[in-house]
């Protein structure tokens, strides 16, 4: 009975096959139809029209008089050749270059700490993560209050440290501590959410690897070495190219604390586009930088893709 | 000779004892004191924001007093704020913005999810390989091509220029894309022979048993969207479109700054998603740890 009934049916599905097949196409394109569009047009559109706008001297609001132009690669050669650029470039850079290790570094040792076997761990982990749930405006708020040049509570703390023989430093206002000062925050909101990540990967090792390291006589620190560290290579590309990314996009807390001062010192990719796009409204040459912060962002990924393909390679 | 031995023995389990418990003060006072670096400014926030006297905010603010409550205490600077500024009216706002960005977000994301991953049809290769490209392009390249966009189109101070543009989220789809592939074919097919279409199968089997991914994305394009910055301060004019970020940032940026009213709005905007976290907690952790998973 049983067989002859499944008989039957896969004889009326084989007939049905062509209209089923076609029913699902047409239910896939009405899954994919609305979505597909608000990409196209949210985000694939604009995309284009950064770059093609990149190349005229486009403005926010046209003037009937003065016709958008194709300029060729002016806006870039301007770009190139401009110093508030090559400082919103090096400021990018020395930020993603100190906070990405800093932060990767950073983010393990907790995991690690929190991975332990131990009552009220998950409290730790949960005070750990906190600050990534806290909006980063508010974040800036309360450490600009920190970094009082004068009395702020930062300045009393080196000096108590120090006896005071150190500070007060100015902080947000030193061309040499703004940066390193906004740093210090990033780290403070960001760490969590790659802990988090860390401790997913430890996690994920099997412990039978760990048993055999003690049968072969490794200590903690040689496992740590040997097998932990190895095991967490994926994990650790991930954190670090995701990161990177985070920090090129550097833009909130410098706005809220310092919005590019003082002179420039923290002025960084996303400022410079913000400026010359949204109050300079120079639409064109904004989208150039935009372009340009895309061409990084592409390398940074592009650096992870080969990684994990040697990764694959090797296993 | 055996006394001896059974001295050297207790000893040596009360040394082994001793060690153990040692480095487990030394672990906890290292547990704690990182949760304490981690706490400090969001406790200061919150004994700050119950402080009436602004002077003595200011007095206090480089000694350990800035972490105690004392003195004049109340809610006055929570009632400044709403003297000051329309806060409910901001707090409706990102409220109101981020749930139906996300909401909207887990079914249209979900929906082409569902069909990359469990239909046959023409097409289907090319527009997931679209889609994962499509991840790597920063908000902040297209802001600009967008603002001009939205401009022509008169979207500027408006709700849905802050909704519309993030509901389709490329990597969003790819989170629900990787947990339906994982789930048995079979399903479908007991469904399919059952005479279920597509959409009976999406809506009643595959999202009722997706829920984790569903919480997942839903955590995620939470945090994200509840501290955007950069479009809503471009997008908003005046209060009435305007979110809790850019609402404290304009708050903050006025001189003279009364910081018991800053910290009383920051504390306001901080204690919602605060309290979501504490709730959903676990729900948290799983997200962002699985939002790692890739490659």
């Amino acid at each position: 009975m049983i067989s002859e009934s499944t008989n039957s049916n896969t004889k009326s599905l084989k007939k049905n096959r062509s209209s089923l097949q076609k029913k699902e196409t047409f239910a896939a394109w009405f899954f994919c139809a609305l979505p597909l569009s608000f990409l196209l047009l949210f985000l694939v559109t604009p995309f284009i029209i950064a770059f093609v706008i990149s190349f005229t001297d486009q403005r926010l609001i046209t003037n009937p008089n003065l016709p958008t132009q194709f300029i060729a690669l002016r806006n870039f050669l301007r770009l190139f050749n401009s110093p508030s650029f090559h400082q919103a470039l090096l400021n990018t850079f020395i930020f993603a270059v100190v906070v990405v290790p800093l932060q990767t570094f950073l983010a393990l040792v907790l995991a690690v700490l929190v991975n332990q076997k131990l009552r009220f761990i998950n409290l730790f982990r949960t005070i750990y993560f906190s600050p990534v749930v806290t909006t980063m405006v508010v974040v800036s708020i309360i450490w600009y209050f920190f970094y009082n040049p004068g009395e702020g509570l930062i300045n009393q703390m080196i000096s108590f440290i120090s006896f005071g023989k150190l500070g007060p430093y100015g902080w947000l206002n030193d061309t040499s501590l703004a940066l390193p000062a906004i740093m210090v925050l990033s780290i403070w909101q960001g760490v969590g959410f790659q802990m988090v990540i860390y401790l997913a990967g430890l996690q994920g090792i099997p412990e039978e690897l760990y048993e055999a390291g003690r049968v072969d006589g490794a200590n903690t620190w040689q496992q740590f070495w040997q097998i932990t560290i190895p095991q967490l290579r994926n994990t650790t590309i991930f954190v670090i190219i995701s990161t990177t990314i985070l920090a090129f996009k550097l833009f909130t807390q410098v706005w809220v604390m310092t919005k590019g001062g003082p002179q420039g010192a923290t002025k960084t990719i996303i400022v410079l586009l913000y400026e010359e796009g949204f109050k300079m409204l120079r639409v064109g040459y904004a989208s150039a930088i935009g372009v340009l912060f895309f061409l990084i962002v592409l390398a940074v990924s592009l650096i992870q893709r080969i990684y994990l393909k040697e990764e694959r390679a090797v296993t | 000779m055996t006394s001896v031995d059974a001295m050297n023995k207790n000893s040596q389990r009360f040394l082994f004892r001793f060690r153990k418990n040692l480095s487990m003060i030394l672990n906890y006072s290292l547990l704690i004191l990182i949760a304490l670096f981690f706490l400090f400014p969001i406790v200061f926030m919150f004994v700050n924001s119950i402080k009436n006297n602004e002077t003595q905010i200011i007095r206090d603010m480089s000694s350990i007093a800035a972490f105690i409550p004392h003195g004049d205490l109340g809610l006055k600077n929570y009632f400044d704020v709403f003297k000051q500024m329309p806060f409910g009216r901001f707090m409706f706002n990102s409220v109101f913005i981020v749930s139906s960005t996300v909401f909207i977000g887990l079914l249209l994301n979900s929906m082409i999810a569902y069909a990359l991953a469990r239909l046959r049809f023409k097409g289907r290769g090319f527009i997931l390989s679209f889609i994962i490209a499509l991840i790597i392009i920063p908000t902040e390249v297209v802001v600009i091509p967008l603002l001009l966009m939205v401009n022509r189109i008169g979207w500027l101070d408006s709700y849905q220029v802050q909704i519309v543009p993030f509901i389709v989220d490329a990597f969003s789809i790819f989170l629900f894309y990787q947990f339906f592939i994982g789930l048995p074919k079979s399903l479908d097919e007991a469904a399919k022979i059952d005479g279920a279409n597509p959409f009976q199968v999406y809506w009643k089997i595959i999202v009722p048993l997706s829920k984790p991914v569903f919480a997942t994305v839903a955590i995620l394009q939470f945090l994200f969207r509840w501290g955007d910055f950069l479009w809503p301060l471009m997008v908003t004019r005046g209060y009435e479109y305007r979110p809790l970020p850019v609402a404290i940032q304009q708050f903050f940026s006025q001189d003279p700054k009364v910081w018991g009213d800053i910290f009383a709005f920051a504390s306001m905007v901080t204690i919602p998603s605060l309290i979501i976290f504490l709730l959903f907690q676990k729900w948290f952790l799983r997200s962002v740890a699985s939002s790692g998973i890739k490659g």
